[in-house]
């Protein structure tokens, strides 16, 4: 187990070295130096090159790599180049925020959707089967955009229930602030619920066809054990779906953010794009990427915790 | 052969005169038409298609050009039937013609990754060796970006535009492809008729061609048919943050950004742009599970 969980860490060295490329290179697809886009074009010979040596723009591409990996690595991404603060301070709040919204959302739609998928798959074409295959359906073609300002407009303008946006004054009680969640929450729970309860239903229905399960209802097992047969050999796959879609719920958020004006590291990321905030935007990307990375380690890891015959 | 297979999996099997034991895709394409949703939102698409290419035969309004006096009218409005838009725009037309860049900013995208993707993925998957790996480790490495996240940073940095936006997504999309199609020509590979073929002296453009290809395809289109309804949400998406289409362009996402600040005004009017990329979505989604499902063989048996 052990060998198999360092092997695989081994093994993200390299995309996690890819993809700290990319980000790099992603800067450097459009034609011109970031400096050039940020100074006025009457800007003094002498200006420029004092603002490129301060970024550290003035070295040579591969240097500027190095140097920029090595300081990523010790959590020090430079300074925003629209308000000359630290990036990693900015960064670290942005993350907390989408971080509560990611795991609440999380929650809610793995729950939702392992308790519609499992229902499915043991009323297979029957009504509940067909009610939760639509809602999963709708779940998962819904832009969550849309969703946000669909669930504004009945929650916050043709009735007032919930605040539109924001994250609520920090002085407000508890209980208001969480009033500003709920909105945000409920809207990115609907994709992960409609994947999860999809990949959930397959995966039952696939196990439900197998011998097993009917020696252990042969053998005189009732239905409660059986299920939880069920539950560990439909385990694996569906966790890893579940951090693919966690994934997603940290990186991409940024449209439900916008919407809701939620102060996250999508809404950071927005913002860093129309600045043409170089550091912030490489950092933030890069901060999302690696835990994307780490999080499917984490999962391989956790899959053949749970299942011997993955560990080859 | 796979002239035969190629044309029933698009159309319909009518011109295929029935035979007493039906080929492989005759029976899908019988399937298919039997199956009532994936004709339902089949008919769906062709409606929305028919909307927007032939907008100037369902609307007689100017989509550029709107009344200041007839600002935000609600859904019913004499003359507007749905409503107006912020700066007195007919929403009907409006979404007739938007439909037009939304489809082609979905759409095209992931033709090229079905294009790039699917030879890359049939190249490696089929020669395998180093060319093979060093194009699955480069794809894993765009892997560990959220689709969203990559889509946003490249269209951001090359700037906002519709072929930005197209090729954005397109760089997105072709990892994905480039994995299915690469697992489904590993497995196509490894068929005895092929392993037959090939120790009978067939060269490898001619299994590629005949045996490969034809067993490659379908599920390699299945796949693209799901992936244009993430590329809706997706492109829309991106004009709706203002990266995509620019105005006074007439795009769902774009408009469904630009009404937003009318939801107070015209609460039902400004949803209308989503509810369309939602409907088209969510038709290219059951049409690729109804292709799934009557192409799987084990469940019609």
């Amino acid at each position: 187990m052990l060998t198999f969980a360092l092997r695989r860490l081994l093994q993200a060295v390299p995309i996690l070295l890819g993809v700290s490329l990319v980000v790099f290179g992603l800067v450097h697809i459009v034609p011109g130096n970031p400096i050039d886009m940020l100074l006025p074009p009457e800007a003094s010979p002498e200006v420029i090159a004092q603002m490129k040596a301060t970024f550290g723009f003035d070295k040579p591409l591969y240097m500027q790599y190095l140097l920029w990996l090595l300081r990523a690595l010790q959590g020090d991404f430079g300074l925003s180049v629209f308000n000359a603060t630290p990036v990693w301070g900015q960064l670290l709040a942005a993350l907390q925020n989408t971080f509560i919204l990611a795991v609440l959302a999380a929650v809610l739609g793995f729950s939702l959707g392992i308790v519609f998928g499992m229902v499915s798959a043991l009323y297979h074409g029957r009504w509940p089967d067909k009610v939760f295959s639509a809602i999963a359906t709708v779940g998962v073609s819904l832009p969550h955009y849309w969703c946000a300002i669909v669930l504004v407009m009945l929650c916050a303008v043709l009735h007032d229930w919930l605040p539109a946006q924001g994250m609520g004054d920090d002085q407000l009680p508890l209980y208001e602030r969480l009033q500003y969640l709920v909105l945000p929450v409920v809207t990115l729970s609907l994709i992960p619920m409609g994947v999860i309860g999809r990949l959930v239903r397959a995966t039952v229905l696939d196990i439900l066809g197998q011998d097993f399960v009917g020696a252990l209802s042969a053998k005189g097992l009732t239905r409660w054990p059986v299920i939880r047969h069920i539950a560990k050999n439909a385990a694996p796959p569906v966790l890893a779906l579940m951090g693919l879609q966690f994934g997603y719920l940290l990186g991409g958020s940024i449209l439900v953010e916008t919407v809701f004006n939620w102060p996250g590291s999508g809404n950071l990321l927005n913002l860093a794009i129309f600045r043409r905030d170089i550091p912030v935007l490489q950092a933030t990307i890069l901060v999302l990427a690696t835990f994307f990375v780490l999080l499917n380690l984490l999962v391989d890891i956790a899959q053949a915790a749970i299942d011997p015959r993955i560990r080859r | 052969m796979s002239d035969i297979a190629f044309d029933s999996r698009i159309a319909s099997p009518a011109g295929i005169p029935a035979s007493p034991a039906p080929g492989y895709w005759t029976s899908v394409g019988q399937r298919v038409v039997r199956d009532k949703v994936t004709m339902a939102v089949t008919l769906v698409l062709f409606a929305i298609l028919f909307i927007t290419i032939g907008a100037p035969l369902v609307t007689h309004y100017d989509p550029y050009h709107g009344s200041v006096l007839a600002r935000l009218k609600p859904i019913g409005t004499a003359g507007h039937w749905l409503g107006t838009d912020e700066t007195g725009r007919d929403l009907w037309t409006r979404l007739c013609y938007g439909g037009r860049l939304s489809l082609l900013a979905a759409i095209l995208p992931v033709t090229i990754s079905l294009i790039v993707g699917g030879f890359l993925g049939i190249f490696a998957g089929y020669a395998g060796g180093i060319a093979g790996t060093l194009i699955m480790r480069t794809m894993d490495v765009f892997y560990a970006f959220p689709s969203i996240l990559l889509a946003i940073a490249i269209c951001g940095l090359l700037g906002n535009g519709l072929s930005n936006s197209i090729i954005a997504l397109a760089v997105v999309f072709i990892p994905p492809m480039v994995r299915v199609s690469e697992t489904v020509t590993t497995q196509a590979r490894n068929l005895d008729f092929v392993e037959a073929a090939r120790a009978s002296g067939t060269t490898t453009l001619q299994i590629i061609r005949y045996h490969v290809l034809a067993n490659v395809l379908g599920p390699i289109m299945v796949y693209a048919t799901s992936l244009i309804s993430v590329s809706i949400i997706l492109s829309a998406g991106l004009s709706f943050l203002g990266l995509g289409v620019t105005p006074p362009q007439a795009e769902w996402g774009l408009m469904l950004n630009s009404l937003r600040q009318a939801i107070y005004v015209q609460p039902y009017v400004a949803a209308l742009p989503g509810l369309m990329i939602f409907l088209t979505s969510m038709c290219f989604n059951l049409m690729s599970d109804g292709f799934r499902s009557a192409m799987d063989v084990r469940l019609n048996k």
